[in-house]
């Protein structure tokens, strides 16, 4: 059926493929039928028709077109040129180009009514345009059909089916001649339940209730258990936020962080609170735009946040919106509609009844968002969109306080008065004679290393000429006779004979130094610290005073270099000071390396003077930056405005007489910033009375903008509902609205393929002619009434034997989430065992047609979940910011960025995996090694695979062995006093059923043999027990390998 | 009744254990089985020159004016202004107003039989002048490093398509069963700018995604057992547990375990095949002394070596990234004079190296090499702020790569610029023409290399690319 069905697409494909081919072919006579009139339809008539008759002319037969209207005849059989209709098809009369409102024609069609003229303009009076159906409209495919309730089919073994799901199923394995499967265990039911319900495996105890409950409605119980369960948002979030692709960076490059977490909290508590699905889709969508909009719907809005932002320098801020709203409206219409509307953003669809311009109607209802442009010079910025604080009433108060003080400080510190004035004067003193305390040093010799030679001058520098190599070392030794030197000044400085003005010796004049020594007598003098004069806090002290012995060619050379281009400050006489640990009692002679390996090109000191002190403050000098310097020695009169006043602020920044006020504004400006308010990232809207709109893009390229377009839904689909507002949240009401034909369909289809492992419609995110057809279409539609409407009273199933009907009670409730999963996993189809015999797996190896229960690995989170649970480390914590388990070393470094993962500590190391901290750019591998997406675009399915790289990461990786020794402490502690029972008991665990024998005996056999290894092997024991306990260590290790062997278990990694 | 993907029928478990050349993606699952593992049907055109491909990624955008696209105009005009015709309508990622033209601060010379002309700064690879195949005239759509780096690497600007290697994994799988067929090797101070989706699988199987081989910790993630574990027990447990997923086979008759009781063995091989393969330091002291290796060190110097060692092994695809050619001149360091020496000195010698050695073992000619990052840069200084460096700014409309070996024609520069290399004006070379002449070259017909997604056949080369015949022998 559906294949005839495809081949119909096809072949009508390709003859409209022909026809178009037929346009371009200039000798092809002209057919009215074929050629004209869909022109006229498409295009005319809508005006110019029976109906409407515009300037009193129709074109919907041929007597009344050849009539023509209030201008005459339009249309002179044989003479194109002077027919109107040509002039006003292509605007060479000079008055508005038909047809009115729309696209011009394309030439080619203008090409053809121009050829039908001249040839006479043969039209077959018997046809009437618009009273047929253009030939090449396919057929509404069915997924643009409104569902309709299915009348449920009888079958020939009623006695099977527990609701309607059972019928559809069992109608169609009766008519393939299949059996269904019988009933799984009851172990096997209920851990499928479990995983499939709140993601998490049944304990012990939970096993024996279920076992020991005998009573009729006993599975049921635990159905509405898990239901009512609060683990069950957690579970049911998680594929939720593959499509919200929900992450907790930005993306692309430097992917910074961003605080998402609240959006993740507000999914879970809606699947808790099980909020109706119309709700739940109204809220993500624009519960911004709600009236009084609640905290919480706001934060739902955030839905179309978690697109992708880049915050690269040099980004386009325009394009980088245009993209943001590209994937609001595909991640919609994949989401809700099922729909490939990406396809649309270059051209018509190829396939599904969307135009081009039905995609850019559809993106007008998204760009109406509040939004500026942050600039920050030099080009960079990015698009800012709403961002709602969450302040506790407690840090709301906190915060104020410390903006007043804060405030308040910097007033008082700015208040001027005599004994300020005073001191201001006495400050300058004190820097003056500072300056006066160092005595220039006279050198006596001078070489280097890498061939550069020296220049003595009067000041007691030396200018350096000649070679200038990447690795140099100057040394130069200096005479004195001074005593008590507490340190040594380094000045490096500007001369006119250096390139650009130096003071270095690299084309720009910079310089970069790597490092220095100072020895007396033979004997290295050892240096305290060492500061320079500007930009001191990206002066790294320690590597320039110990700098590694080897430098890898990747390694950051360091030390301290100068920017001399960029900013001319820096072009100034430099100084570095250099503080002795212990002063230097008489030196005489000073032997002092300086030192360059920074490599990449020469870059020397270009003139250099050395100085020495007795200060007891010798880094005073240095605290003054170099451009200052010359401002303090001027007398305070000759000052200009602006130097005096940098005066009196580096004098409040560095005069003791403020240092109370100081310190006080740097701490109270640290906890302000410690104050850590959550933040949500929101939808906005621009208030406007305009419908909104956006520009059509040629091609789909940002830079083709042509004309403008209105807010509207796509043509195939009904349009908006009369009541609903046309803007974002009118478009939300409508994907609700009982009249959309695809959002329940899809919906359903997937709660079905989280479940069965595939959906009823096999490509879940794609319903268009491309997708696969429905394996059970009346199944699907069934599903999709029941959940859009709720059930009918009366119905066939308002029995007693619809769990729907009594999950609800009497009043049927619509969009209902929680009783749409009941009805599936209460239905025999559900509750089958997934053995499969070898005719099954010939027939039917992928279990479309239902007659055995789903088996399939489950996801990513679930692979890690299960290991924590089984372990008992899980933390049963629900909600919250994200967190860092354990992860590999080295797995986070982007450029232009620094932050790191630091690993959670306690309860956090051991969430479950939903809340792991989703960094886009650079994913934790054990979850992208199962299937876990980046989360970069919306993701409907994500592949399944059964990979080597999966074995390793569950037999290797830390947080597999962690579990696997929890797992064997849990084993004695809980599974009895012997081994035997201690490994059923695990074996219980991880599988929820019972160990046979041979499984039994085979794991005993296995703990037996590593026992004597590790009783042979202490070393290794200890290793991987990480224990000092008083436990036998060789029998802890082989549990410990017997618990790792559990945890991989085919049959614990597998929803059965 | 034909419920299950026909086309898929005769993809059966067995079939995949009979394959033996399709490697580590070959471990399939039957619920993958509705999805397509590897392209079908796709036999080797009878173009199939080469079995391999090392891919060089310089991330950043290295600039081709001072390393391949000699400029005597821009020499010549150095410091006036650009001429303003070629600045009508354009963006610039951080250039404002008139920009002045910017010479190179580098010599160019012409090299070897061939004539081709190279600057001072890749001396090593001057000696190699004759093997190579400059492509003066790229031209890429993207101006930006994440969306330009996912571009080159994927076909399409936005993170979410197959990478380069996964398709090839995809479309001709590995040739080494226990190694996976796409291994990526990172240096440089950062990784790239596009993160993992440069490297990533999109809509295909996940199997397909670059494997990151490690200089440091474990040479692929997980893959050395834990302190305590030894060979043995590692052996012992891993027969335990073949046979108890032996016995839940036999019981539930699921094929999916068969599988996955293949994938733990393959895991085991791997075990001892990628730490030997993964370790240089055996390698004589001629070979480090060649490529500058020092064992133990995450450097692009190393993965030059490893990389031929992958390929010799039979690794479909080895890529590189070496992250810092971002030269904008915005900041000491970050300039061409000071930096590009430095991202010279790491690669270049290294690239020389695998050159020669690829060449004596003879594994050149089937063996890909492609150099190039995701643009180029600008004529003209960006003086951003003011700054008075030597920088230039992101270049889409110009850039210059280079390709050896596979059966590309050695020894020629194909394209060219204008005189001051802002446009291409002859045999133009866009980012799909490079991908469907590479894929070409490996015996692949772009054009059918294909994977259907949300109702579309998708490709590398998307909607786009010819065969550049010209750069081939």
């Amino acid at each position: 059926m559906s294949r005839i069905f495809k081949l119909t697409i096809c072949a009508i494909v390709a003859v409209s493929v022909m026809m178009a081919a037929r346009f371009v072919q200039a000798s092809q006579s002209i057919d009215f039928n074929r050629d004209i009139k869909p022109i006229f339809e498409a295009h005319c008539i809508q005006c110019h028709g029976a109906k409407k008759a515009a300037g009193q002319l129709r074109l919907d037969n041929k007597a009344s077109a050849m009539k023509g209207g209030i201008s005459g005849a339009i249309i002179l059989p044989n003479n194109s040129r002077t027919s109107i209709l040509l002039a006003r098809l292509t605007g060479s009369d000079g008055q508005a180009k038909m047809p009115m409102g729309g696209d011009p024609l394309p030439p080619e069609q203008i090409e053809l009514i121009r050829k039908w003229i001249d040839a006479g303009a043969v039209w077959d009076e018997k046809m009437e345009v618009g009273s047929q159906k253009p030939e090449a409209a396919p057929p509404i495919h069915w997924a643009y059909r409104k569902p309709v309730r299915p009348t449920v089919p009888t079958v020939k073994n009623p006695a099977w089916v527990r609701n309607p799901i059972d019928a559809f199923v069992l109608a169609r394995l009766e008519k393939e001649g299949l059996q269904p499967s019988p009933e799984a265990s009851k172990e096997t039911i209920l851990r499928r339940l479990y995983l499939d319900l709140i993601g998490l495996p049944p304990n012990i105890k939970e096993i024996d209730d279920f076992l020991a409950d005998n009573s009729t409605n006993a599975y049921e119980k635990v159905v509405d258990k898990l239901l009512a369960s609060s683990h069950f948002g957690e579970r049911w979030a998680r594929p939720w936020l593959d499509l919200a692709r929900y992450a907790d960076s930005n993306g692309y490059e430097k992917d910074r962080p961003r605080v998402m977490w609240k959006f993740r909290d507000w999914v879970i508590n809606a699947f808790n609170q099980n909020k109706p699905f119309d709700e739940f889709t109204i809220e993500q969508l624009a519960g911004d735009m709600l009236p009084g909009a609640s905290i919480d719907q706001k934060i739902a809005s955030g839905f179309h946040r978690n697109t992708l932002l880049n915050q690269e320098g040099g980004v386009d801020d325009e394009e980088a919106r245009f993209e943001t709203l590209i994937d609001r409206v595909n991640t919609t219409a994949t989401v809700w509609l099922g729909s490939t509307m990406g396809c649309a953003q270059c051209h018509n669809h190829k396939y599904d009844p969307f135009s081009q311009k039905d995609y850019y109607k559809l993106m007008a209802f998204f760009d109406n968002h509040e939004y500026k442009i942050l600039e920050l010079g030099n080009s960079e910025g990015w698009v800012v969109e709403p961002e709602l604080e969450l302040p506790t009433p407690e840090q709301e108060a906190k915060r104020s306080a410390l903006k007043n003080e804060i405030s308040q400080l910097e007033t008082k510190i700015k208040e001027e008065s005599a004994a300020t004035v005073a001191a201001l004067t006495k400050w300058e003193a004190d820097q003056i004679a500072e300056a006066g305390k160092w005595i220039p040093l006279d050198p006596i010799e001078f070489k280097s290393t890498g061939g550069a030679t020296f220049t003595k001058l009067d000041d007691k520098s030396l200018l350096v000429s000649g070679e200038n190599p990447e690795r140099d070392d100057y040394v130069i030794k200096a005479r004195t006779s001074a005593r008590n030197l507490s340190a040594l000044r380094i000045e490096v400085l500007p001369d006119a004979r250096l390139p650009r003005g130096g003071p270095g010796r690299d084309p720009y004049g910079n310089f970069v130094l790597s490092s220095v020594t100072v020895s007396t007598n033979e004997q290295a003098a050892k240096i305290a610290t060492a500061r320079v004069d500007n930009n001191a806090s990206f002066f790294d002290v320690d590597r320039f005073l110990k700098p590694p012995k080897t430098m890898a060619v990747n390694d950051n050379p360091g030390g301290w270099s100068i920017d001399a281009t960029r900013d001319q400050n820096e072009r100034l006489p430099r100084q570095m000071v250099l503080q002795f640990e212990t002063p230097l009692l008489n030196p005489g002679e000073l032997t002092v390396t300086l030192k360059h390996f920074a490599g990449g090109l020469g870059q020397g000191l270009g003139r250099v003077r050395l100085s020495a002190t007795n200060s007891a403050d010798p880094m005073q000098v240095v605290r003054i930056p170099a451009a200052m310097k010359p401002v303090l020695a001027m007398p305070a009169a000759k000052r200009s405005e602006r130097q005096t006043a940098d005066v009196k602020k580096l004098f409040r920044d560095l005069s003791p007489l403020y240092k109370t006020e100081r310190d006080r504004i740097t701490a109270l400006k640290k906890e302000l910033d410690n104050i850590k308010i959550v933040t949500a990232l929101i939808m906005g809207e621009k208030q406007t009375y305009d419908r909104p709109s956006t520009y059509f893009h040629e091609r789909g390229g940002y830079l083709n903008k042509t004309e403008k377009v209105y807010a509207a839904t796509p043509a195939v689909l009904p349009s908006l509902p009369d009541s609903a507002p046309i803007n974002r949240l009118g478009l939300a009401y409508w994907l609700v609205d009982e009249s959309n034909p695809l959002t329940a369909r899809v919906a359903v289809n997937r709660f079905w393929e989280a479940i069965f492992g595939r959906g009823l419609v096999l490509t879940a995110e794609d319903f268009g002619t491309q997708g696969e057809a429905p394996s059970h279409p009346e199944l699907l539609d069934w599903l999709a009434v029941e959940f859009r409407n709720g059930t009918e009273s009366g119905s066939d199933l308002a029995s007693g034997a619809n769990p729907l009907a009594t999950a609800r009670g009497t009043v049927p409730e619509r969009w209902n989430i929680k009783a749409l999963l009941k009805t599936i996993v209460m239905s025999a189809t559900y509750r089958q065992s997934s053995k499969a015999s070898s005719t099954l797996l010939e027939k039917d190896p992928y279990n479309r047609l239902l007659a055995r229960g789903p088996r399939f690995r489950v996801e990513a989170e679930m692979v890690r979940d299960l290991g924590l649970s089984l372990s008992g480390l899980l933390s049963s914590k629900i909600g919250g910011p994200s967190v860092f388990p354990v992860q590999p070393e080295g797995i986070w470094n982007n450029p232009y960025s620094s932050d790191k993962w630091l690993t959670s500590q306690g309860e956090d190391r051991y969430r479950r995996s939903l809340y792991t901290f989703i960094r886009r750019t650079s994913p934790h591998p054990a979850m992208s090694t199962f299937d876990q997406m980046t989360r970069e675009v919306c993701t409907v399915r994500r592949p399944r695979t059964n990979t080597p790289l999966q074995s390793l990461t569950l037999l290797n990786d830390e947080a597999a062995m962690e579990n696997a020794r929890a797992l064997a402490k849990r084993m004695v502690s809980e599974g009895g006093g012997e081994l035997k029972s201690q490994v059923a008991y695990g074996f219980r665990l991880c599988t929820s059923r019972a160990a046979k024998p041979a499984e039994l005996s085979r794991l005993l056999a296995l703990y037996e043999q590593q026992l004597t290894i590790y009783r042979n092997d202490e070393k290794a024991a200890r290793q991987l027990t990480r224990t000092v306990e008083p436990t036998p260590l060789a029998d802890f290790a082989a549990r410990i390998i017997v618990a790792n062997v559990l945890l991989n278990l085919d049959e614990t990694l597998t929803k059965e | 009744m034909d419920i299950a993907n026909s086309s898929l029928r005769h993809i059966t478990r067995r079939y995949f254990f009979q394959q033996s050349g399709i490697g580590l993606g070959s471990i399939a699952l039957s619920s993958l089985l509705n999805d397509k593992l590897l392209a079908e049907a796709i036999k080797p055109t009878a173009t199939k020159k080469a079995k391999n491909i090392i891919f060089l990624f310089m991330a950043g955008g290295p600039s081709q004016l001072d390393l391949f696209d000699y400029k005597p105009a821009l020499t010549k005009h150095d410091g006036q202004d650009c001429p303003s015709e070629y600045l009508q309508g354009e963006r610039f990622a951080f250039t404002k107003g008139v920009p002045k033209l910017q010479a190179t601060p580098f010599k160019f010379k012409k090299h070897g039989q061939s004539g081709n002309e190279l600057s001072e700064m890749v001396p090593h690879l001057a000696k190699h002048a004759d093997d190579i195949t400059i492509i003066r005239s790229m031209k890429t759509t993207q101006f930006n490093h994440a969306p330009a780096q996912i571009f080159m690497n994927t076909g399409h600007q936005i993170a979410g398509r197959p990478s380069f290697g996964a398709w090839m994994s995809y479309g001709l799988g590995s040739e080494n069963k226990d190694l996976p067929a796409f291994v990526v090797l990172i240096s440089g101070q950062a990784n790239p700018d596009g993160g993992k989706s440069c490297w990533g699988s999109g809509f295909l199987p996940t199997v397909h995604q670059g494997v990151e081989f490690r200089s440091k910790g474990d040479p692929v993630l997980y893959v050395s057992n834990p302190e305590g574990i030894s060979s043995e027990v590692r052996r012992n447990s891993l027969d335990a547990l073949r046979d108890l997923n032996s016995i839940k086979q036999q019981e539930i008759n699921d094929p999916e375990i068969s599988t996955r009781i293949a994938a733990y063995e393959l895991a085991y091989r791997m075990q001892t095949s990628v730490p030997e393969l993964n370790d240089i330091a055996k390698e004589p002291a001629s070979v480090h002394e060649a490529y500058g290796t020092q064992p133990g060190q995450t450097s692009f110097a190393n993965n030059c070596l490893l990389a031929r060692r992958l390929v010799e092994s039979g690794v479909r695809f080895v890529q590189l990234y070496h992250w810092g050619w971002d030269m904008h001149g915005n900041g000491v360091g970050g300039d061409i004079v000071t930096k590009m020496p430095r991202m010279c000195r790491e690669t270049d010698r290294p690239i020389g190296a695998l050159l020669t050695d690829l060449k004596q073992r003879g594994l050149l000619d089937e063996t890909i090499v492609i150099w190039g990052g995701e643009f180029g840069r600008t004529p003209v200084n960006e003086a951003r702020g003011g700054s008075k460096l030597v920088g230039r700014d992101h270049h889409p409309r110009a850039f210059s790569m280079w390709v050896a070996g596979g059966g590309f024609k050695p020894g020629i520069t194909h394209g060219a610029t204008d005189e001051i290399g802002y446009n291409v004006v002859e045999d133009l070379v866009e980012v799909h023409d490079l991908h469907a002449t590479v894929l070409h070259q490996m015996g692949l017909d772009h054009l059918k290399l294909t994977y259907k997604f949300q109702g579309r056949d998708f490709r590398l080369t998307d909607v786009h690319g010819n065969v550049v015949k010209k750069l081939l022998a």
